[in-house]
């Protein structure tokens, strides 16, 4: 019998409408657990390198972690992968909510995709059941709408949908996939999916998931459980509201938005309000969100409350989490947070992701401004800020006009657009718009996470460790005391010893040798995460979380049966990261792509910022050009990844040597 | 033969207004009724059931109660503060008009049991991994008759007898045994 997993993957061939369920090696779950590092070895395997993102080719897979389903709290997440319009590499996004644990019970670990279907159909998973339906009469209904037409169809109110809206059908580059309180935004996996002519994926299951080691597990799940209790009331202290306790960012609990107004920039990621929160717009803030806040809600088998179900006057129920409610408004120059939420539902309804889609409008009226773009390209458009915006969705989700240009983000739009564009499309990382945060000096270990990190979203990065010094000795103290995930006795002298000012303090400290260790550990805990599918939420993310290295292993011991510890999870993490690179190396990944936005921070340090990365690469086990050599890739058992890079000349046999032309090499 | 003797009253208390819709409850409450207990876990054994309809508001735990034979000859409808629950909602019955409360292979009824355990647990599962307070747990002394209680084996050859008659549950009993 297998344990925590089902062991079978349901495979669909779109093109052919051929369905199978298809049992999968155990031997991979012991090299890479799942979720993430299954799904890499997939994408490796069985897509060649030069595969296009909207090829027949392409994989797109729907993958549970391997504790989803378990009765580990939070262990809810659908794991999707698949190569990314956008980035044009491995594009890996994540929801919450109920699919995955429904997916599993319905017997499967993961539902794979390939090929194209000729007609828009919806995929109807009833534990052995599985049927590819038409799905017509759904084309051009919201993402929400169409969960719900599918449930009343099937006259299953228990099945779980996740479903693209108008953005995914019309393969916008910023679609999304949707599945009631969690999407998965980034990296253009909604337009994949509408590529493969899938409008929604509904999925029931009443199937048991079993247990290796039931009462040790319990035990766990029980602990992790108190731990919350005590842990989530506890803020620590200095670090802002929305990320002292736990969970994802508490954007829909706390009304209070000095923080973001004021530091995160507005417009086209440009501007900053220093002077914007006053006790007017307080009021008016705290009365928008609680008006249209009919309750606080989580997602499965978690006791957090991340998200929200919204209902504003006059436009349909949706449910919003995490940052949302402030990028339409703060992109937009609009200072009534209702917008806010009436602009989000209509998004949420298009699929498309809340970080990228305002930034790319932004991008637009900032070059008409400018003169780049003119009048005649925004022919019909409002005036004031909040018409300009529904106007610009209404035609970036449709790709109409100038929508048919910013729905390739500004990266490409840029390209496109030419005349200078490129310099307005100033806050990418590798092809992707960022977070609008723009600061002034140097951070070296953000300048890692951001330069080097491949999920880009640096939320999906950073963590466990401390944004910023804490202010005094006393602060420090009393944080590294109760401080029990930390992997090492050190990182608590990391702590302790960084200043705000003075000799230790940023740029040069935490020495680079301690920054590469600092984020290599966030980087371990996420991909940890993404194999089990445990929400980062109550793992990676927040300081302090309930979930660390030091339990990790028993969880994966006691649901599998597996021999797991400490140094044998971090192995099985650099396989999976080393297998992510392998994938983006293959399809073009260099050290010249490896940087934050120009404008991310005001002080530079081009030599320091040589060193990190010098460091960093070395610190992985990446050559200079932050390729995994082919000694390292030999310890951890990735000898196919080096063989396909000797081949291609990506490596050399003479280390050292870092090719420059890759004959898969796209830019 | 019933007398009157005291009883522990056990009682949940559900606030719906706290409940976050997560389904904890029922995921350790199907896995306390495996076996072996906590081997695995399977919400649509559970019975505790969160009736969740998210976009109107519903966040509705309720626990399954006695098995009905027949459905009601008439259905309820509740509106509370101007919020519509769906037909029969805040039934408890595992009966033949819906499919909650029915073991998801043979169709046999569940029916919460407080999680009797030896030794006793402190509160049913469900209570103890509701961290939000949804479900919280009382306990009060009354004095009542005496019933028989049912085993798990004797609540579902009930429903088969029901549905089939005693005789032909008989034969069947009978002829898998000489089958063993």
């Amino acid at each position: 019998m297998r344990y925590a997993e089902t062991g079978y993957n349901l495979e669909i061939d779109l093109s052919r409408g051929n369905i199978e369920r298809v049992q999968t090696d155990p031997r991979l779950t012991e090299l890479h657990l799942g979720g993430l590092g299954t799904n890499a070895k997939l994408l490796w395997d069985r897509v060649p390198a030069d595969v296009e993102p909207f090829s027949p080719d392409n994989l797109l897979i729907f993958s549970t972690g391997l504790l989803v389903g378990t009765p580990a709290p939070g262990a809810n997440r659908t794991i999707i992968s698949t190569y990314s319009p956008q980035t044009l590499l491995m594009g890996y996004s994540m929801m919450g909510g109920f699919l995955a644990p429904e997916l599993k019970y319905a017997g499967y670990d993961k539902l794979i995709l390939r090929g194209k279907s000729p007609n828009m159909v919806y995929l109807w998973i009833n534990n052995d059941k599985v049927e590819i339906r038409d799905a017509s009469h759904l084309r051009g209904k919201g993402a929400v709408e169409t969960a719900e037409l599918i449930r009343q169809e099937l006259k299953e109110p228990k099945a779980q949908v996740a479903a693209i809206g108008l953005a995914g059908e019309n393969r916008v580059y910023m679609a999304s996939i949707e599945q009631g309180r969690s999407s998965a935004s980034r990296l253009g996996l909604g337009a994949v999916m509408g590529d493969k002519g899938v409008k929604a994926i509904a999925v029931r299951g009443t199937k048991d998931i079993h247990i290796a080691r039931p009462a040790e597990y319990m035990q766990l799940c029980n602990d992790v459980l108190q731990y919350i209790k005590v842990r989530a009331p506890n803020l620590i202290p200095e670090v802002m509201p929305i990320l002292a306790g736990l969970g994802s960012p508490q954007e829909m609990l706390h009304t209070d938005e000095k923080w973001h107004t004021e530091n995160f920039m507005w417009g086209n990621a440009r501007v900053r309000r220093k002077d914007f929160w006053n006790k007017e717009i307080e009021e008016k803030w705290k009365n928008a969100l609680e008006t249209v806040r009919t309750r606080l809600i989580s997602c499965y088998n978690c006791p957090m409350k991340c998200g929200a179900i919204i209902s504003a006057p006059g436009v349909s129920t949706y449910m919003m989490k995490c940052f949302s409610k402030l990028t339409y408004t703060m992109a937009a120059f609009v200072d009534d947070l209702d917008f806010g939420f009436r602009i989000a539902q209509r998004a949420t309804e298009y699929g498309v992701d809340g970080f990228s889609t305002p930034q790319a409008m932004a991008f637009g009226f900032e070059l008409k401004e400018a003169g780049i773009l003119t009048d005649a390209d925004f022919a019909g458009c409002p005036s004031d800020n909040e018409g300009k915006f529904y106007w610009l969705l209404d035609r970036i989700v449709r790709r109409e006009g100038i929508g048919d240009v910013l729905a390739n983000g500004t990266y490409w739009a840029a390209k496109q657009i030419g005349k200078g564009a490129e310099d307005y499309a100033h806050n990418n990382i590798k092809k992707h718009e960022q977070l609008p945060l723009k600061l002034g000096m140097l951070n070296p270990i953000y300048f890692l996470m951001y330069s080097t990190g491949e999920k880009l979203n640096i939320t999906q990065i950073e963590g466990n460790f401390p944004q910023a010094p804490f202010s005094t000795m006393e602060v420090r103290e009393a944080f590294v005391e109760d401080w029990i995930q930390a992997p090492d006795e050190k990182f608590k002298k990391y702590v302790l010893d960084w200043e705000l000012r003075g000799e230790r303090s940023m740029p040069f400290y935490p020495p680079v040798d301690a920054c590469c260790e600092i984020v290599d550990w966030q980087e371990k805990m996420h991909h940890i995460d993404d194999a089990l599918g445990i929400c980062a939420g109550l793992s990676s993310f927040p300081l302090k979380p309930p979930y660390h290295i030091h339990n990790l292993p028993a969880f994966i011991s006691a649901a599998t049966g597996m021999d797991m510890d400490e140094a044998g999870l971090t192995h099985i993490f650099n396989r999976n990261r080393n297998l992510v690179r392998a994938i983006n190396v293959r399809r073009g990944l260099r050290r010249a792509d490896e940087k934050p936005p120009e404008d991310h921070w005001k002080k530079r340090f081009p030599e320091l910022e040589e060193k990190l990365l010098d460091a960093y690469y070395k610190f992985k086990g990446w050559n200079h050009e932050g390729i995994p050599t082919k000694e390292y890739l030999h310890e951890l058992g990735l000898d196919y990844v080096a063989e396909d890079f000797l081949r291609r000349g990506i490596l050399t046999d003479n280390e050292g040597t870092p090719s420059t032309s890759a004959k898969t090499e796209k830019k | 033969m019933d007398e009157k003797k005291k009883k522990i009253v056990k009682t949940i208390k559900i606030d719906v207004d706290k409940c976050n819709g997560c389904r904890a409850c029922e995921v350790v409450c199907s896995a306390f009724h495996a076996t072996p207990k906590y081997s695995s876990n399977n919400p649509a054994r559970s019975r505790i059931r969160v009736i969740r309809e998210p976009l109107r508001d519903v966040y509705l735990p309720v626990y399954a109660g006695e098995h009905a034979k027949a459905e009601c000859m008439g259905r309820d409808k509740y509106v509370i503060d101007g919020k519509e629950y769906d037909e029969c909602d805040f039934c408890r019955a595992s009966c033949p008009s819906r499919d909650i409360f029915k073991e998801p292979d043979s169709g046999l009824p569940l029916k919460c049991d407080m999680c009797e355990d030896d030794p006793p647990q402190e509160k049913p599962l469900c209570v103890q991994w509701c961290v939000n307070d949804a479900l919280t747990y009382e306990e009060r002394e009354e004095e009542v008759e005496e019933e028989v209680k049912l085993e798990d084996v004797e609540i579902g050859l009930e429903s088969m007898v029901d549905k089939y008659g005693l005789q032909r549950v008989m034969d069947t009993v009978a002829r898998m045994a000489k089958k063993d």
